[in-house]
C-alpha cells in the first residue's frame, strides 16, 4: 500500500461573522497518492476553492482552519507557522491559479519572476536558473522561448499567459500541483490545449494534482479519481468513470444529468430543484435532503458520513447504510 | 416571406482603435480598425431558436447589441418583421422595439442593484404605456410567477436573490412587454451547471408556451446542441457555418467547426482519440490574409491564404470553405 | 417598524454602534447643530441686536461680574459688548447654514456636471474636465474670494448687506464643485457601460431618464462620503473668509468673525473672545469630518 502523498482528514474551516460562525467547510477527508489527478468538483459555495486555499496555506483571515489535520507525506502541514509554510509552498506544493492576467505580476519580466521563483528554492546561480527556466517555457509549449522569457505578461495571450503561469508553478518541482480553475477564463480550443499540457507535463515530473473545477467535462477528460463537494461537504469520491457513468450520490447523479451533451438527446435535462443552501443555511441532517427526491426520516435528522463502497468509493448518503436503508419510511415524494 | 422575422444582410462593424490624433502624427502611425463583425448574413424564421456560437473575439456579442440597437452598424441591414432597423429612429423604433427584448450575460450586473424587482419588471411596460396602477403589479405577480418565483418577491432588491434567481427576474422583465423575439447573450454562462439547466428548461418551455424566436448567443456548444434549431458558427467575426442544430454536430463542415468539437471534453468518456488543437485565435486587428482560419487549419491550400472564401451550399446551409468546393458534398 | 428594525440590524447601523469615534462625532455634532438651531430660545443675549448691545459691557472677562455694568458672562464679551456664547450660538447657526447651502449648491452643480460629462463623455466630457483641472489649480480660497470681489463690483452698496450671505454660499459653492463632478464622472463611466443601463436602453428609455433613474442613485455612495467632509470645509472655508473681512456682515457675527476679532485682542490680553469661538470652530467641524471618515470606511466593503 503505498503512502498518500496529500493527506486531508476532517477538515474544517471557519469564518468568524458578526452573525456567528460560518463553516466553509465541515468534515472533508481524501487522500492523494503519488502522481494521480484528483479532480475537485462542486458548484459555486461548496467550498472547492477553500479546500485548495487551506492546503496551500493561504486562507484569507477571518477564515482559518479550524478542526482537522493535513498531511504531506505524513508531516503535517496545516498547524506550520508562515516561514515554515513558506518553504513548502513552491517547493513542495505548487498552484496554478484561475485568471492568468492576475496571477502574473505585470511590473516584470516573466524570467524575472521564473528566476525568483527558481532561485527561492534552489541555491543556483542566476545564469543556470535562466537556463532552466527557458527549458521549462519551451517545455509548456511557448515559442521561440529564449527571446519571449523577456517580455512582460501582458505580451502573451491568454492561453500563452496560463502556460506561463503552469510553468512558474512546476519550476521549482513540486510533488503536488494545486489547479483551481486552471481552464475557466479560456477559450474552448485553447481549454483542451492547457489540460493536456497539465496532464502530460505533471504525469513526466511524477506531481499529483489536485484539480479544482466546475466543469465536469475537464474532470473526465484529465482527473483519475473525483471528490464531488456540496455545501462544504464531501458527497461523493471515487474513480472517474464510475463516479461520472454511475453516480450513487442523488446530487452527482443530478449534476450530471443536468449537464447537456453532444451526444444524448434530451427535450427537458434533469433539474434539481432548489439551489445550493447558503453556509448558514444548512439544514440538518444531511445538506442536500431538501431537494433530494430520495430522501427519508434519517436524512433530515443525522447527517451522513461517507460510506465506504470498496474499491476507493465513498459515498455521504444514508441510501447506502444497509441498516438505515432497510428501515426507512419515505418522507419526501 | 413574412416567415423570416429577423434577416441579417452583409452586416459589418469597424471599431476605430487608433491611438489618439497626437500621438499618431508624433509617431508617424496609421489609424487602425479592428473589424468585428465581418460581412455576417443570416434568417431567423419565427419561433425557432438560431443560435451564434464562437469564441473570444468571435463578434457574437457585438451582432447582439447591433440587433437590439445598442450599437450601430457600419455596413449591412437589418431587418425585423420586414421592416428597417438600421437607421429607422423615432415612433416607428418604438414600436419595434417593443416587439423584441435582451436578457445579458451578467445576472448581477444587469438588474439595477438601487431599484426594487418590481420596478424593474415593470420598466418595459411604463416606457411603453402598456398599463397602467394596479393592472401593472397584477401583471408584474403574474410574470414573477411564470418564471418561477413568487409575486411577494417584486418588494425585494436584486442583491437578495441568487445568480439563478436574478436571471429569472431578467426573463420576467423581457417578458412584460410580451415581445416576439428575444436576444440571449449567453444567459446561463455565469451559472452554475445545475442552476443553468433550470434556466435552459424554463427558456423552452416559455418559448413553447409563448410561441418566441431566440436568437441565443453563447460560446458553449452542449448548451447550443440542446437549445437550437439552427446554429451559426463565427470565427474571428465572420461567419464560416451555418445548420441545422443536430447535423452540425453530426456531419460538421468547415474545419473550425470540426476543431471546436473535437475540443469539448467527452463526458462520454467514449475514450476518443482527439486531434491536439493548433495554435490560437489571432489578433482581430491584424487577421490573416484571406480565409482567417488558414493558420490553423489542417486543409489549407495556397488559395486560402489569398483569397476569402465565398459560401458553398451544404445539405441544411452552408459553409465558406474552399476545400468543400473540391470534395463531394 | 419592521423597515426600521431591518434598519437598525443593517451592516452600516452595527458598523456606527461599535465605532467609538463615529458615535462621540455624531454627539458632539448634534450638540452643536441642536444649540444653533434653538439659538433664539436658549441664548441668553441676541448679540446681532446693535440696540442692546452696550459698550460698556466689553471686554468682560467669563464668568467675572463687569466692573460698569455688572453683568455677568458666561464666557465673556467681545469688543462691542457681545455676549460671547450667545455669538457663538448665532454664529454656529451662520456657519451651519453657510456651509450646508454651499455644500448643497456644490453638490447639485457637481453631480450635475459630473453626470453629463460622464455619460456624454466625447468632447463634453474633454471640456468639462479641462474647466475642471483649471478651477483646481487655484487655491478654492482665492477662487471664493474672487468671486466675491466680482459680486462687490455689482451689487450696490445699499444691497450688499442683505444678499452678503448668498454671494458668500455661491462663492464657497462654486469653489467646490469640482471634486463632486469627477468623483461622480468616473462612477457614472463605470455603471454605463453596466449592462442595467444597457438592459435600459434596449428597452428605448430615455437617455435623461436612464441617467437621474438608473445611474444617479447608484454613484451617490461616494457623493455622501464628500459631502460630509465637504461639510466640514465649506464652514472652514466662511470661517476663512469671515477671518479675512470679506464673509459675513460685521453686524452678524459668525464664529470666523469672532475669531478675527479675537485675533486683534489677543495680545492686549482679551484671551477669551478668541479661544471659545475657536474651540467651538474645531468641535464643530471635526467632528463633522470624523463622522464622514467613518461613513466612508463603513460604506466601503459595501461598494465592492
Amino acid at each position: 500500500m503505498t503512502e498518500p502523498l496529500l493527506s486531508v482528514r476532517n477538515l474544517r474551516v471557519e469564518f468568524p461573522t458578526r452573525r456567528g460562525i460560518l463553516t466553509a467547510i465541515d468534515d472533508v477527508s481524501f487522500d492523494i497518492m503519488p502522481g494521480e489527478v484528483l479532480g475537485v468538483v462542486g458548484e459555486s459555495g461548496a467550498g472547492k476553492s477553500l479546500t485548495g486555499a487551506a492546503i496551500i496555506g493561504l486562507l484569507e483571515p477571518p477564515g482559518r482552519i479550524a478542526g482537522g489535520e493535513i498531511l504531506l507525506k505524513g508531516q503535517r502541514i496545516d498547524n506550520l507557522d508562515a516561514e515554515a509554510m513558506r518553504k513548502i509552498r513552491g517547493k513542495r506544493i505548487g498552484m496554478v491559479f484561475q485568471d492568468p492576467l492576475t496571477s502574473l505580476n505585470p511590473l516584470y519580466t516573466v524570467a524575472q519572476q521564473l528566476i525568483e521563483t527558481i532561485r527561492t528554492h534552489a541555491d543556483i546561480s542566476e545564469a543556470e536558473a535562466r537556463t532552466r527556466a527557458v527549458a521549462l517555457l519551451d517545455r509548456v509549449g511557448i515559442p521561440a522561448a529564449a527571446r519571449r522569457i523577456d517580455d512582460y505578461p501582458h505580451h502573451f495571450s491568454g492561453g500563452m499567459r496560463q502556460r506561463v503561469v503552469i510553468a512558474l508553478a512546476l519550476c521549482a518541482e513540486p510533488e503536488l500541483v494545486i489547479a483551481d480553475e486552471p481552464t475557466t477564463a479560456l477559450d474552448v480550443s485553447v481549454q483542451s490545449q492547457i489540460i493536456d499540457l497539465i496532464k502530460e507535463i505533471c504525469a513526466e515530473r511524477g506531481a499529483a494534482v489536485m484539480l479544482i473545477t466546475h466543469d465536469m467535462g475537464v474532470i473526465a477528460e484529465t482527473a483519475d479519481r473525483v471528490a464531488v463537494l456540496y455545501a462544504g461537504r464531501l458527497a461523493e469520491i471515487g474513480p472517474v468513470r464510475e463516479v461520472i457513468t454511475a453516480a450513487e450520490h442523488p446530487y452527482t447523479a443530478g449534476l450530471m444529468g443536468s449537464i447537456p451533451t453532444l451526444t444524448q438527446d434530451n427535450a427537458r435535462l434533469v433539474q434539481i430543484p432548489g439551489a445550493m443552501p447558503r453556509l448558514n443555511a444548512i439544514p440538518q441532517g444531511c445538506a442536500f435532503n431538501p431537494r433530494c427526491e430520495r430522501a427519508f426520516d434519517r436524512c433530515f435528522k443525522d447527517r451522513p458520513d461517507p460510506i465506504d463502497r470498496g474499491d476507493g468509493r465513498k459515498v455521504a448518503c444514508w441510501l447506502y447504510d444497509a441498516a438505515v436503508a432497510a428501515g426507512k419510511e419515505k418522507v419526501n415524494v | 416571406m413574412s416567415d423570416a422575422l429577423l434577416k441579417i444582410e452583409h452586416l459589418t462593424r469597424y471599431f476605430d482603435v487608433s491611438k489618439p490624433w497626437l500621438n499618431r502624427v508624433l509617431e508617424r502611425e496609421e489609424k487602425q480598425f479592428l473589424t468585428a463583425v465581418a460581412d455576417v448574413s443570416f434568417e431567423i424564421k419565427r419561433g425557432e431558436t438560431f443560435a451564434l456560437v464562437g469564441e473570444s473575439g468571435s463578434g457574437k456579442s457585438t451582432i447582439a447589441k447591433m440587433v437590439v440597437g445598442l450599437l450601430g452598424a457600419s455596413e449591412g441591414t437589418i431587418e425585423f418583421d420586414g421592416h428597417r432597423m438600421t437607421g429607422t429612429a423615432g415612433a416607428e423604433m418604438r414600436d419595434l422595439r417593443r416587439r423584441f427584448q435582451m436578457i445579458f450575460q451578467d445576472p448581477f450586473a444587469s438588474l439595477n442593484p438601487r431599484w426594487r424587482v418590481g420596478d424593474i419588471i415593470a420598466e418595459p411596460i411604463h416606457t411603453f404605456g402598456l398599463l397602467k396602477g394596479a393592472d401593472v403589479t397584477n401583471r408584474v405577480g403574474e410574470l414573477l410567477d411564470t418564471v418561477g418565483l413568487s409575486a411577494k418577491d417584486a418588494e425585494k432588491f436584486p442583491h437578495e436573490f441568487s445568480g439563478g434567481q436574478r436571471q429569472r427576474i431578467a426573463i420576467a422583465r423581457a417578458l412584460s412587454s410580451k415581445p416576439e423575439f428575444i436576444v440571449c447573450d449567453e444567459p446561463t454562462s455565469a451559472l452554475d451547471v445545475s442552476v443553468q439547466a433550470q434556466i435552459l428548461n424554463l427558456m423552452k418551455d416559455l418559448q413553447d408556451e409563448m410561441g418566441l424566436t431566440y436568437l441565443f448567443i453563447s460560446h458553449d456548444l452542449s448548451v447550443v446542441r440542446h437549445m437550437a434549431n439552427r446554429i451559426g458558427v463565427l470565427y474571428l467575426g465572420r461567419l464560416v457555418e451555418v445548420a441545422d442544430g443536430k447535423r452540425l454536430f453530426t456531419d460538421p463542415q468547415h474545419p473550425y467547426t470540426r476543431m471546436l468539437l473535437d475540443a469539448v471534453p467527452d463526458l462520454a468518456l467514449s475514450g476518443r482519440r482527439r486531434k491536439p488543437v493548433e495554435g490560437e485565435i489571432p489578433n482581430p486587428i491584424n487577421p490573416p490574409p484571406g480565409c482567417a482560419f488558414h493558420p490553423r487549419c489542417p486543409l489549407a491550400m495556397p488559395r486560402c491564404k489569398v483569397e476569402a472564401p465565398h459560401r458553398v451550399d451544404t445539405a441544411t446551409g452552408y459553409a465558406a470553405c474552399f476545400a468543400l468546393e473540391t470534395q463531394p458534398a | 417598524m419592521n423597515r426600521l428594525a431591518r434598519m437598525w440590524d443593517s451592516d452600516i447601523a452595527w458598523s456606527f454602534r461599535h465605532s467609538p469615534v463615529a458615535i462621540v462625532a455624531t454627539v458632539v455634532a448634534l450638540i452643536i447643530i441642536m444649540g444653533a438651531v434653538l439659538a433664539p430660545w436658549i441664548a441668553p443675549y441676541n448679540p446681532f441686536d446693535s440696540a442692546s448691545l452696550n459698550l460698556m459691557d466689553g471686554f468682560t472677562p467669563p464668568g467675572v461680574p463687569n466692573q460698569f455694568t455688572g453683568n455677568s458672562y458666561l464666557m465673556g464679551t467681545d469688543n462691542q459688548g457681545r455676549d460671547i456664547f450667545s455669538t457663538i450660538l448665532y454664529g454656529a447657526r451662520i456657519s451651519l447654514f453657510v456651509g450646508f447651502a454651499a455644500v448643497v449648491f456644490s453638490m447639485v452643480l457637481g453631480i450635475g456636471l459630473g453626470l453629463l460629462a460622464g455619460w456624454r463623455g466625447g468632447w463634453v466630457d474633454s471640456l468639462l474636465m479641462r474647466i475642471a483641472d483649471v478651477q483646481l489649480s487655484f487655491p478654492s480660497i482665492l477662487i471664493a474670494l474672487l468671486i466675491f470681489g466680482v459680486a462687490r463690483g455689482f451689487i450696490p452698496p445699499s444691497m450688499r448687506e442683505e444678499v452678503a450671505i448668498w454671494v458668500l454660499i455661491v462663492s464657497i459653492g462654486l469653489s467646490d464643485w469640482v471634486q463632486y463632478a469627477r468623483v461622480v464622472r468616473g462612477a457614472a463611466m463605470v455603471e454605463k457601460s453596466k449592462e442595467y443601463v444597457q438592459a435600459a436602453r434596449v428597452i428605448g428609455v430615455h437617455p435623461t431618464r436612464i441617467v437621474l433613474r438608473h445611474i444617479l442613485p447608484n454613484v451617490m455612495g461616494p457623493v455622501l462620503v464628500i459631502a460630509t467632509i465637504g461639510l466640514a470645509l465649506a464652514i472652514i472655508a466662511e470661517a476663512t473668509l469671515s477671518f479675512l473681512g470679506v464673509g459675513v456682515p460685521p453686524t452678524q457675527p459668525s464664529l470666523g468673525t469672532l475669531i478675527r476679532i479675537g485675533q486683534q485682542y489677543l495680545f492686549s490680553g482679551e484671551w477669551w473672545i478668541i479661544l471659545f469661538p475657536s474651540i467651538a470652530l474645531l468641535l464643530l467641524a471635526l467632528s463633522v469630518n470624523l463622522l464622514g471618515d467613518w461613513l466612508r470606511d463603513a460604506l466601503n466593503p459595501r461598494l465592492r
